[in-house]
């Protein structure tokens, strides 16, 4: 195959798919064993400092924030974060100083909340740094190709433009067509991290509505921590097994944590408390304000539970269930501002 | 122009012209924002076959209220499949999504976006989000429809990195680099103006201006000389079943304001 071009970004999380293959061979039981476990043990064992870490879920949707919150306690280091559409994680985790490099598909903003000032502080003075640039499909396909255990995935999106050029991709001439393809690696995540409605003790993770681009990256990571609305017996899972989105062989823990993606939104559950992310994107404006805020909801907090509670407990998330189901109105600090 | 029409305000306009822009039975990919709202003013005016499709995987949803992101549940209610962005992206790489509508930050006269830096890469003086699915959308859609406020700022000549790919540097760039064919910018709409592309140049060229905007207005708000096609319309102005709509679709105000 006929190479054009090599993007400059720097490949991270790639690994050759016979090492993985052995990796996967050697670490990954195909036993039915039960993974429950607290979330403090999950990130003792399975979040280490450098690790490449990657969230499941996307933006501000069901993302495992009892881990966000556990990886800050334990004050983990020098993490790699997968950008994949990161949000209010990857603000919390590069603010709190826990990630310092970062690939690039989307972050240091919040859609329609505006931009996020504690990660944007810390790219723009250098204390986070971008390793390369990709697209949303783009890191999405790394996925597949990890998943799939091929090298690299071909795709007819980023050519021609910069994001490319600081990517970690290739452009090589299809043998077929003749034409320019772009070839993303694989990438193999250290740790991913899901939150989901329900799973087995096993680690049979079934998730409601979309998948954004869970099924693949679940199948990429090497290790993988679900945290469960609620832990439910095998026969639930067996009942409906289409639902299942991540099997049990691919998932190394299984946390129940209740209202475990606060503030983010978890679909037919409960909807995103803007209130709270709103506090954040105000008091982060500055770095004290960061400081008190991890201070006030992480360092301070014993755990999750005392977390919920802290924001507002079963009030709280009454409201928010209600908005998810439109019973009742957002009621946001940045729309005021709007 | 708020002065001389009162009743509606700039963003209530451009979200009824990006409306109108999208055709009945066809698929339409949307980002956060203005393309959002317009997508489903146009599915509850003139386009009730419309498909709205949002890049983490919401397939032909009845959106009943203006979602907040591109992933929340408003993305997927009462709709034909929650699926997954590989399931979106490859219909989008397929030939199956008709439109892209994004915003921008900065765009060129070629329509090339740039929503990652400003100033050098390796030193940004300003960093914003980067591509998400726009490179995505820009790169693979059928046509690519694009939002963009316009100034001398954000109107540049050249961007200084392409986060999106528009027409690159004229015609057949976007074929040589081997992006599928016949693909591109096809409107951008700003709060002065409607753009196509010349044909023969693959620059913006305007098509229309909202009530009450010359062309001049339009010049000065651009840091590049600005072709003008030979028949030049004026927009219609919102009528109030589409404003009526327009604040039943966001009664928050989170992007049409109170």
């Amino acid at each position: 195959m006929e190479m054009l071009e090599q993007g400059r970004g720097e490949l991270i999380g790639w690994h050759d798919p016979d090492e993985n293959r052995r990796w996967v061979l050697e670490n990954k039981s195909r036993e039915l064993r039960d993974k429950r476990m607290s979330v403090p043990q999950a990130v003792r064992e399975f979040v280490h400092d450098g690790d490449y870490l990657a969230m499941g879920g996307f933006g501000h949707i069901r993302v495992a924030m009892a881990v966000v919150y556990e990886i800050i306690r334990q004050r983990r280091q020098h993490l790699v974060l997968a950008g994949k559409t990161a949000v209010h994680d990857a603000d919390l985790l590069i603010g709190s100083g826990c990630v310092d490099r970062i690939e690039v598909a989307y972050a240091f903003a919040q859609e329609l909340r505006g931009l996020s000032p504690a990660s944007r502080r810390a790219v723009e003075s250098g204390a986070c740094r971008v390793v390369g640039e990709i697209s949303n499909a783009g890191y999405q396909w790394r996925f597949l190709a990890g998943m799939l255990g091929v090298p690299f995935i071909p795709s007819r999106n980023m050519l021609g433009s910069d994001t490319f050029t600081h990517s970690a991709c290739k452009v090589a001439r299809d043998p077929w067509s003749g034409k320019p393809v772009c070839l993303i690696p694989a990438a193999y995540p250290d740790v991913a991290v899901f939150h989901v409605p329900r799973c087995d003790m096993y680690g049979n993770a079934q998730i409601d509505g979309i998948l954004i681009m869970d099924w693949e990256l679940a199948r990429a990571a090497r290790r993988v921590i679900i945290t469960a609305e609620e832990i439910v017996a095998h026969e639930v899972i067996q009942e409906r097994p289409w639902l299942t989105a991540i099997p049990f062989y691919v998932v190394d823990a299984v946390c129940e944590v209740p209202f475990g993606a606060h503030p983010t939104t978890m679909p037919y559950l409960y909807y995103f408390d803007e209130e709270h992310i709103g506090e954040w994107l105000d008091v982060s404006k500055t770095p004290e304000g960061t400081r008190d805020y991890l201070d006030r909801y992480v360092y301070n907090m014993s755990d999750f539970a005392a977390y919920l509670e802290h924001i507002g407990g079963a009030t709280k998330r009454a409201y928010l269930e209600d908005v998810e189901h439109l019973r009742q109105p957002l009621r946001a600090p940045w729309l005021q501002k709007k | 122009m708020t002065a001389s029409h009162p009743a509606y305000t700039a963003m209530e306009l451009m979200a009824c012209v990006a409306a109108r822009m999208l055709e009945d039975r066809r698929t339409v990919l949307v980002g956060t924002g203005l393309p959002m709202i317009g997508a489903i003013l146009a599915q509850r005016m003139h386009a009730p076959g419309l498909v709205i499709i949002f890049e983490a995987g919401g397939v032909g949803p009845r959106v009943p209220t203006l979602p907040v992101s591109v992933g929340d549940s408003r993305t997927f209610y009462h709709a034909s499949a929650a699926s997954s962005m590989h399931n979106v992206m490859s219909a989008c790489q397929a030939g199956y999504v008709d439109f892209g509508f994004l915003g921008g930050a900065m765009m060129d006269r070629y329509g090339n976006l740039n929503t990652t830096v400003i100033g050098p890469w390796e030193a940004p003086e300003v960093r914003l989000p980067g591509s998400g699915g726009a490179n995505d959308v820009g790169s693979l859609a059928q046509r690519t429809m694009i939002i963009i406020r316009q100034d001398t700022r954000r109107f540049v000549e050249r961007v200084n990195f392409i986060t999106t790919p528009g027409y690159i540097d004229g015609p057949g760039a976007r074929e040589r680099a081997g992006l599928p064919a016949g693909t591109g910018p096809y409107r951008v709409l700003t709060q002065l103006a409607v753009f196509d592309f010349d044909e023969s140049t693959k620059q913006l060229r305007l098509r229309a201006t909202h009530p009450g905007v010359s062309v001049a207005e339009v010049q000065a708000a651009s840091g590049f000389k600005i072709q003008v096609a030979d028949t030049l319309e004026v927009n219609a102005p919102p009528t109030e079943e589409e404003r009526r709509l327009l604040h039943e679709i966001d009664p928050a105000g989170m992007v049409i304001g109170k």
